[in-house]
């Protein structure tokens, strides 16, 4: 190992640990608090009640209070976790009693439960990943792609300061996509699906997993192995949906209730300020106000699909790899900016196969991965994290300088043009977020800055999205 | 200076930015008893209030540093200032406090652009780059500054400034910078001697003015102490008292990884080995205060010796220094002479801290650009050291924190002493074998001792291991870094010779066949 490996390894831990240090959603904030106690209280009613009943609301199972909403693989991982929690200490998970729990020890257990997923998930699958890459498309960009992941703040501050798992799911979809780029077919099918079955979100990733499984199985040469092919990627991941399922698929009523709780309609098709497409709408027209929920999310669906599909089915003929990753990406900013029930950290999404697309186009995509932090300030702001963000952004900012990584196949002028719009859109960000912390926005219009902060974002995101369909259907 | 030292700058202070929630040491406290000190009582009284137990120790310097943060402090939340106000810690105080270290870090960071240039390190070469990196990100400054809370940053950069102004024949600059520094931090007395040497040498002697340079020496060294303790000479007594609190013992709660650690562990060996039970009215040395102690088995060791045995080994190296002929050649021997005294001081001190091993590892970043031999010494002291700050970090929160930072660092120390020197360094098979030793300290402390219920038991086992375990390692660089600086061949290279025999044969051949 070298000695590089391991600093950047132990970088990306120590990042962390340190965030870990900070603050997190809903922290003092009763009686709903956040994301932490969202995810404590799932440990609560998965160590508590018997598997049949986490989905469903029951005397014991208030799913007004943080009702669990993510899929079975969560649940598991929250039922682990609640088991630990039981032997450090009872009080972590007693039923109804444990709510709104607050106490340093519990803190050190819940951010230690993260790190351990940043350990043993998301940094062996980042450098999976960044392995596969290199020897996919025979270049040697894999120390940079390793500290790009271990010290990109977005991630960092979301799992390890908001409080989320996203390291899982990401981590999964990474192994995913580095089992796909060594034509391990197999295992990339089965992998996607435990990303799927962790966070219904990676459905942002999922059109372009099966367009490209399908697009490979059928190029077999004979119609009989074509068939065989395509069975078999079906039963790796038909089987493992069941026996994640499972407890739940004994009665289609069981079935439907998660379902229902997984797509939750009624909650409306944004709720915090977001950079997407309808919270940018809705400044003028108000959505909410003119259209129903149901339509709005026939409309969602249908502007997500038109986005998304030209360039899937662009995938399925021509496939190739580097084609995969550009269309993981314009397919994860479509839904980004386009699908119904947007939060603002599925930019995470968006970002994971930009830091593939660094191999490329590493001053866009450094641009981009800035732009996405940006999108999430108002958020990290509720959560009294901005000391931390401006600090990594910092951080971020000064070790990726454009020399870090050495293009030379544009020419001098071309890349001073696109420095040079990068810097203005760089000084517009950082006026903006000035202007949000200094200038106290009118009172009737409280939101201000968190929406001209989403706009600007959305902006950027949809000219990304503008770019990456001409990079890929030129 | 170059575009990636101020880029180092950024990131290192944003490092320290994320640190502000860390847990901090009490000797945050006793720097927020001091601003309340030096702000709110006349200053006759600062060296006699006791209001706080942590009464304020530091030299003058100090203290006028402390008013002037106060004159900033009582803009940000004035309850900070009052000395009754004891433990106050709100949000703007912890903010307050911990940005000022980050601020007065920027004299340090000058210090070390300035002593680069001083050592004749080129910008922009990959010893330059490693340099900088080495001393702007040190993980030792990270764990005592920025989370422990202490200010040694800015008297770092005091201290370089002043070895640079020397190296440049700056001579009076640099006798005027270290006098400043002992009225800030009297523990800087630890490398004095390199000073005075260098500069008896070099200046009064080495000019031929001996009497004039004297006193223009003189002049420039006391001036400091006049301005310092002025105000103060009504009570000299009363002040020194402060500054060398002798009713302390030999080693500090945790042992300084010295030969005391070494001392006092084979005392412990030699008691359970004889069987001879302790007087119980005799405080122990692992008990956790700050007090006399008494060896059962090995002599008690008195505050003078400890004096006559640093004074002792303070000398070789400085006579060495003095019969450098040259200047040129005087450089090294002058930083190695720093380290060495630093060393010295930190081995045989008289209640030694843990802490002052800073002493003995900033300069070594130094060298270890410099010279690739003093790169494998600087090395071995670097995973010793380092490690040895770790009980100074022990919230259940900092625990993932100070190992990795630390794993980050070494590594990170590791890949550029490669680059610069294009070869790995030559770290011997037994000295890999004790680095990898360190891996069981912390199996056993956060894995062994819970399974075996030891941490009830034997709650200060681990300490006593790492302060062990670290005093070894301490013990042989020091040891081996004295030799080599002394110009000793140890161990006697018997095979290394004949290597270059070898090398000298084979091109002779290689001479005859192209004959």
């Amino acid at each position: 190992m070298s000695s590089e490996l391991i600093a950047t390894v132990f970088v990306a831990i120590s990042l962390r640990s340190i965030i870990s240090m900070s603050s997190y959603s809903g922290f003092n904030k009763p009686p709903m608090f956040g994301d932490y106690e969202a995810q404590r209280h799932w440990q609560e009613v998965t160590f508590n009640l018997e598997v049949k009943l986490w989905y469903t609301n029951s005397t014991r199972n208030d799913l007004q209070y943080w009702g669990l909403d993510y899929p079975p693989l969560t649940a598991y991982h929250s039922y682990l976790l609640g088991h630990v929690a039981e032997k450090l200490n009872k009080s972590f998970v007693e039923l109804y009693k444990s709510r709104g729990l607050e106490s340093k020890e519990h803190k050190s257990y819940m951010r230690f439960t993260v790190l351990a997923a940043d350990a043993f998930i998301f940094i062996p699958a980042i450098l999976a990943l960044s392995i596969f890459m290199d020897r996919t498309f025979k270049k040697n960009l894999r120390q940079q792609m390793q500290l790009l992941f271990a010290i990109y703040p977005g991630q960092i501050l979301i799992d390890n300061g908001h409080f989320q798992y996203n390291n899982i799911s990401l981590g999964l979809a990474s192994v995913a996509v580095a089992a796909l780029l060594c034509d391990q077919n197999y295992f990339a099918a089965f992998t996607f699906t435990l990303a799927l079955n962790y966070k219904q979100m990676e459905l942002y990733h999922a059109l372009p997993f099966f367009a490209y499984l399908l697009s490979k199985s059928l190029s077999e040469k004979s119609v009989n192995s074509a068939v065989k092919e395509l069975t078999k990627v079906a039963t790796i991941v038909l089987f493992t949906f069941v026996i994640l399922w499972y407890p739940w698929l004994n009665s289609t009523h069981s079935t439907a209730e998660v379902f229902h709780r997984l797509f939750p309609l009624g909650r409306g098709v944004f709720e915090d300020k977001v950079a997407n497409v309808w919270c940018s709408i809705n400044i003028v027209y108000k959505l909410r106000k003119y259209i129903s929920n149901h339509k709005m999310a026939l409309i969602c669906f249908g502007t997500t699909l038109l986005a998304a599909l030209p360039i899937n089915v662009h995938l399925f003929f021509r496939r190739s790899k580097y084609t995969f990753i550009l269309t993981l990406f314009n397919t994860a900013a479509a839904f980004f900016l386009f699908s119904f029930q947007v939060h603002e950290k599925s930019i995470l999404l968006v970002a994971l196969p930009s830091f593939c697309l660094i191999y490329w186009w590493p001053t866009e995509m450094l641009w981009f991965l800035k732009v996405s932090v940006f999108s999430m300030i108002p958020l990290l702001k509720k959560d009294n994290l901005l000391v931390p963000t401006v600090a990594l952004m910092i951080i971020f900012r000064f070790t990726f300088k454009n020399w870090v990584f050495k293009t030379d196949d544009i020419t001098i002028s071309k890349r001073y043009f696109k420095m040079s719009i990068e810097q203005v859109s760089e000084i517009l960000m950082i006026a903006t977020l000035l202007a949000f912390l200094l200038i106290e926005p009118p009172s009737r219009f409280p939101d201000t800055w968190p929406l001209i902060i989403s706009i600007i974002s959305c902006g950027h995101i949809l000219i990304f999205l503008i770019w990456g369909y001409t990079k890929q259907l030129t | 200076m170059s575009g990636y030292f101020l880029d180092l700058v950024a990131i290192s202070s944003a490092l320290k930015v994320l640190l502000f929630p860390a847990y901090y040491s009490t000797d945050f406290e006793v720097h927020r008893n001091w601003l309340a000190i030096t702000h709110s009582l006349p200053i006759n009284r600062w060296y006699l209030d006791a209001t706080s137990e942590w009464t304020l120790d530091y030299p003058p310097f100090f203290a006028y540093f402390e008013w002037l943060l106060s004159q900033v402090a009582k803009y940000v939340d004035p309850k900070m200032l009052i000395v009754q106000n004891l433990n106050y810690a709100s949000e703007a105080t912890v903010y307050f406090q911990r940005s000022s270290i980050i601020v007065m870090d920027l004299i340090y960071m000058l210090g070390v652009h300035s002593i680069l240039a001083a050592l004749g390190v080129v910008q922009s070469t990959q010893k330059h780059i490693a340099g900088s990196m080495l001393l702007l990100l040190n993980v030792g400054l990270i764990f005592v500054d920025h989370i422990h809370f202490q200010y040694n940053g800015f008297l770092f950069g005091i201290l370089f400034l002043s070895i640079s102004a020397m190296i440049k024949k700056r001579y009076l600059w640099s006798a005027f910078a270290f006098a400043v520094l002992l009225n800030f931090k009297h523990i800087f007395l630890y490398v004095a001697p390199a000073f005075a040497v260098y500069l008896l040498k070099f200046y009064c002697l080495g000019e031929g003015k001996f009497v004039q340079n004297t006193i223009k020496l003189l002049a420039a060294g006391l001036t400091p102490f006049v301005l310092s303790f002025g105000p103060f000479w009504q009570q000299l007594p009363q002040l020194m008292s402060r500054l060398f609190p002798f009713k302390r013992g030999l080693t500090h709660a945790y042992w300084a990884p010295n030969i005391w650690a070494l001392y006092n562990a084979a005392d412990k060996v030699a008691v359970s080995v004889l069987g001879r039970s302790r007087d119980p009215d005799v405080p122990s040395t692992t008990s956790g205060l700050v007090q006399e102690v008494q060896h059962i088995v090995l002599p008690t060791i008195t505050p003078s010796i400890t004096f006559a045995l640093t004074v002792l080994s303070m000398l070789p190296i400085l006579l060495k220094l003095f019969l450098t002929p040259t200047r040129e050649q005087a450089k090294l021997v002058f930083m190695r002479a720093i380290v060495l005294c630093a060393c010295s001081s930190f081995m045989f001190g008289w209640h030694v801290h843990e802490k002052a091993i800073l002493m003995c590892l900033l300069p070594m970043c130094l060298l270890a650009v410099i010279d690739h031999r003093d790169a494998k010494f600087a090395y071995i002291l670097a995973i010793t050291g380092y490690f040895s700050l770790f009980p100074l970090l022990f919230d259940v929160d900092l625990l993932v924190p100070r190992y990795s930072l630390y794993m980050a660092y070494v590594a990170m120390m590791y890949g550029q002493l490669e680059r610069v020197y294009k070869t790995k360094p030559s770290i011997h098979i037994l000295e890999w074998i004790y680095f990898y030793g360190f891996i069981a300290i912390p199996i056993y402390e956060h894995i062994i001792s819970r399974l075996l219920g030891l941490h009830l038991s034997l709650p200060f086992m681990p300490l006593l291991l790492t302060s062990v375990y670290c005093a070894l390692g301490v013990t042989y660089f020091y040891v081996r870094y004295y030799l080599y600086a002394m110009d000793f061949q140890w161990p006697p290279s018997f095979g290394k010779r004949r290597r270059v025999t070898q090398i000298k044969s084979s091109v002779s051949k290689r001479k005859r066949k192209v004959q």
